[in-house]
């Protein structure tokens, strides 16, 4: 396969050389990543002690950052999957990335359910001594089903590039690469009958990711929806989740869009359209989310449960400024930014889109902590660490791990793969020809 | 040679005697039996003598060296214990009018389950339902529900409810997610968030029935004391108890006894309007309770002569 050699070396700006810049930041992160290993053999050396977990609060950090990193793998599910659904022409530059937020994000969520497990070793008991009646075996089996779709979803958009990265002699890189191209692209040559059913395969797959990516997200929902405990139980866990997901999701992407946009200098490729597109999407999504944040939060404010009020109590004291932020700063300020042309500037956007992040994280963990401290029977106990939840610093350093594997991931994904479908944008100049 | 032979259709033969019997008579007294046969005469002893009880209720002195757990026998235990009495549904119920928080109930459970100091199974609370009604002690063991969320949404069915009402937790198949702690509405259950370095007595077989020892990364919670159900005594807390405060029976038989006094549980609940902590929640529990009228004591005095430990607990305890 063919394509343009400046659209190749724009897009694969890692692949024959290997920046000084690339691995400072990639050292960085691996030092960071190597302080949550460290957190992580204290925390199997001396048990979950540790913590900031105690017997009311079971559940901290790692199931919030669980949460909050299968969101993010919405980004592509969704964003990707509708837009290409729906053969919308924009998508092209920024689809890949969306791809690739969703399984890099979906391989390291898991990994905070074990940090939470107190019981690591025994992990495989999922799969031998299985109950199909707990929202977790649902989740187990969910989190697969959508791990190996996104995956095969992913490698779809995949074979064409490395085709063309095969068949483009300019390419000076190590023997090993091509082989690697050689082997992953499967001997694909862009014959007519090649890409119809390429295509195909992509639209099929792009349906069912959406479908699965739903049910996971629900699934990860019930398993505190089915629970009787107050500001858990609730009906609206479902699908507010998943727009929870779908709204992380594309902040994200929005963030990386701006991220890689100045790292590898792709001004011509990611424009002002794409930022103001996918904040648009931003914001729709942002409406949808509120909506459902509002309504939830409404009618267990307005009623006289006992239990319900004294969560809001807390939340409206102890919980205060992270309700306002979670609740109201972060929704309300990205919608007022990308609402207003005269705000959608690439920066305004890309902070907008912080903010929304930040704020999702913030609202998971209010979802996740009050509830806990607000049991039935009320909390009597001399021990501070029993009453109010805190993490300590292994949690910080294990979530600040997260993030790290995150970044490098990406970066030792542009060693190999182009961060820029170039397939789908010689398409789109073909497709702007034909206009 | 000889020798083994004969102790292996010894032990064979006492098996079968124990199956004709019934359930495992007595789990210790197999294990005991079982690792004599094998090893006996193989093995020089070292003549140190360890006391066990029989399953009839005598002190027999046993070879240290004879003692040897099987994986088999905690096995054979694993399914007894998830089979449960046949028979039998247990019910407690604890009379909050007499409840003073000595919390001898407390004691004798941690000692009974040989549980670390800030494991307590058996918790008190000082309640007060709202500001113009009164605060009463409130003991809560583990409700036994008959329908136990805990159960429910437990992934790989460590914790279970047997016919005879009683939820356990086999603690060599908890992986530790805890998603039974956020389940339970009773907050019933505890975890183990560091070594709980308990102090096994020698000899001892892991059985569900008495979840001894506890194990790092895995979940705890009163079990009614099985174990004693087993050999037909009662829950620690309810002998333990100076008040009289905790019945214990059968729902089968409609009687229940605080070790003093023995009464038809469905008169006591009639005569006391007995209800259930937070019925409406529908996880239908196995204890009762009798409202703390005409109280024996006043409340207050549940914090005379406590540590400031204890005290403290109580400090903020009001209306909820």
């Amino acid at each position: 396969m063919q394509a343009d050699n400046k659209l190749i070396k724009d897009l694969t700006p890692e692949i024959e050389k290997t920046s000084l810049k690339w691995y400072i930041t990639f050292f960085t992160f691996l030092g960071f990543f190597a302080l949550g290993i460290y957190g992580l053999i204290q925390q199997i050396d001396k048990g979950h002690i540790v913590t900031g977990m105690r017997d009311n609060v079971v559940w901290g950090f790692y199931i919030v950052n669980f949460i909050f990193f299968m969101g993010l793998s919405y980004s592509g599910a969704l964003i990707s999957g509708v837009l290409h659904l729906f053969n919308t022409g924009w998508r092209k530059p920024v689809i890949r990335m969306a791809e690739l937020i969703t399984i890099i994000s979906l391989i390291i969520g898991p990994f905070f359910i074990f940090f939470c497990i107190g019981r690591l070793d025994r992990l495989y008991f999922l799969f031998i001594h299985p109950r199909i009646q707990s929202p977790i075996t649902w989740d187990v089996i969910a989190i697969m089903t959508d791990l190996v779709g996104c995956f095969i979803y992913l490698y779809l958009s995949f074979i064409e590039d490395f085709a063309i990265l095969r068949d483009y002699k300019g390419l000076k890189v190590p023997a090993w690469k091509k082989k690697l191209y050689k082997i992953l692209s499967l001997g694909f040559n862009g014959t007519e009958k090649e890409l119809k059913i390429l295509a195909n395969a992509r639209t099929i797959m792009s349906v069912m990711i959406i479908a699965i990516a739903i049910i996971v997200y629900s699934v990860l929902a019930w398993i505190f929806g089915v629970t009787l405990q107050p500001g858990w139980h609730s009906t609206i866990f479902g699908p507010y989740f998943v727009i929870a997901a779908v709204f992380s999701g594309t902040g994200l992407l929005i963030i990386l869009m701006w991220i890689f946009r100045k790292v590898y200098h792709l001004e011509e490729y990611i424009t002002k359209r794409h930022f103001v597109n996918v904040g648009v999407l931003l914001t729709v999504i942002a409406a949808f989310y509120g909506y459902f944040t509002f309504s939830d939060y409404l009618t267990k404010w307005y009623g006289s449960i006992k239990m319900d009020s004294i969560l809001i109590d807390k939340l409206f004291s102890d919980y205060y400024s992270l309700f306002i932020f979670a609740n109201y700063i972060g929704i309300i300020l990205p919608c007022i930014i990308i609402a207003f042309p005269r705000f959608r500037t690439i920066p305004n956007i890309t902070v907008a889109a912080v903010i929304a992040l930040l704020a999702l994280w913030v609202n998971r963990y209010i979802i996740v902590i009050p509830t806990l401290e607000t049991p039935f029977l009320p909390i009597q106990d001399t021990r501070p660490d029993w009453i109010n939840y805190s993490p300590t610093w292994v949690e910080w350093s294990l979530t600040l791990a997260g993030v790290s594997i995150f970044v490098m991931l990406f970066m030792l994904v542009s060693k190999i793969a182009p961060i820029i479908s170039i397939s789908e944008m010689q398409e789109q100049d073909k497709d702007e020809i034909l206009k | 040679m000889k020798e083994l032979e004969e102790n292996e259709s010894e032990m064979s033969s006492r098996r079968n005697f124990l199956k004709k019997v019934g359930i495992g008579v007595g789990a210790v007294s197999i294990a005991g039996v079982a690792g004599t046969s094998v090893i006996a005469g193989t093995k020089s002893k070292s003549g140190e003598k360890i006391k066990l009880l029989s399953p009839d209720g005598t002190l027999v002195e046993v070879d240290k060296d004879d003692i040897k757990p099987a994986k088999e026998i905690v096995e054979e235990l694993k399914t007894e214990a998830r089979k449960g009495l046949p028979n039998r549904k247990f019910v407690m119920v604890i009379d909050l009018a007499r409840c003073k928080n000595a919390r001898k109930c407390v004691e004798a459970c941690q000692e009974g389950h040989l549980l670390p100091k800030d494991h307590e199974w058996m918790k008190l609370f000082l309640l007060q339902d709202d500001l113009s009604t009164a605060r009463y002690w409130f003991p809560r063991p583990c409700f036994h529900c008959d329908k136990p969320m805990c159960v429910s949404v437990c992934p790989v069915g460590a914790t279970y409810k047997r016919p005879d009402g009683v939820v356990l937790i086999d603690n060599q198949r908890c992986i530790g997610c805890k998603f039974c702690m956020t389940g339970c509405p009773y907050s019933a259950r505890v975890f183990n968030w560091k070594d709980p370095e308990v102090k096994v007595p020698a000899g001892h077989v892991y059985n569900p029935e008495d979840n001894i020892p506890a194990v790092e990364g895995t979940v705890g919670k009163c079990i009614f004391c099985a174990d004693n159900l087993r050999k037909n005594i009662l829950p620690r807390c309810v002998t333990a108890c100076p008040m009289g405060v905790i019945y214990f029976g059968d729902l089968l038989e409609d009687t229940i006894t605080n070790s003093t006094e023995t009464v038809r549980f469905s008169k006591i609940m009639l005569d006391r309007a007995g209800y259930r902590y937070r019925e409406e929640l529908g996880t239908l529990p196995s204890v009762y309770y009798l409202p703390p009228t005409q109280r024996m004591f006043p409340v207050e005095s549940g914090l005379e002569g406590t540590d400031e430990s204890i005290k403290g607990r109580y400090k903020n305890a009001g209306p909820r």
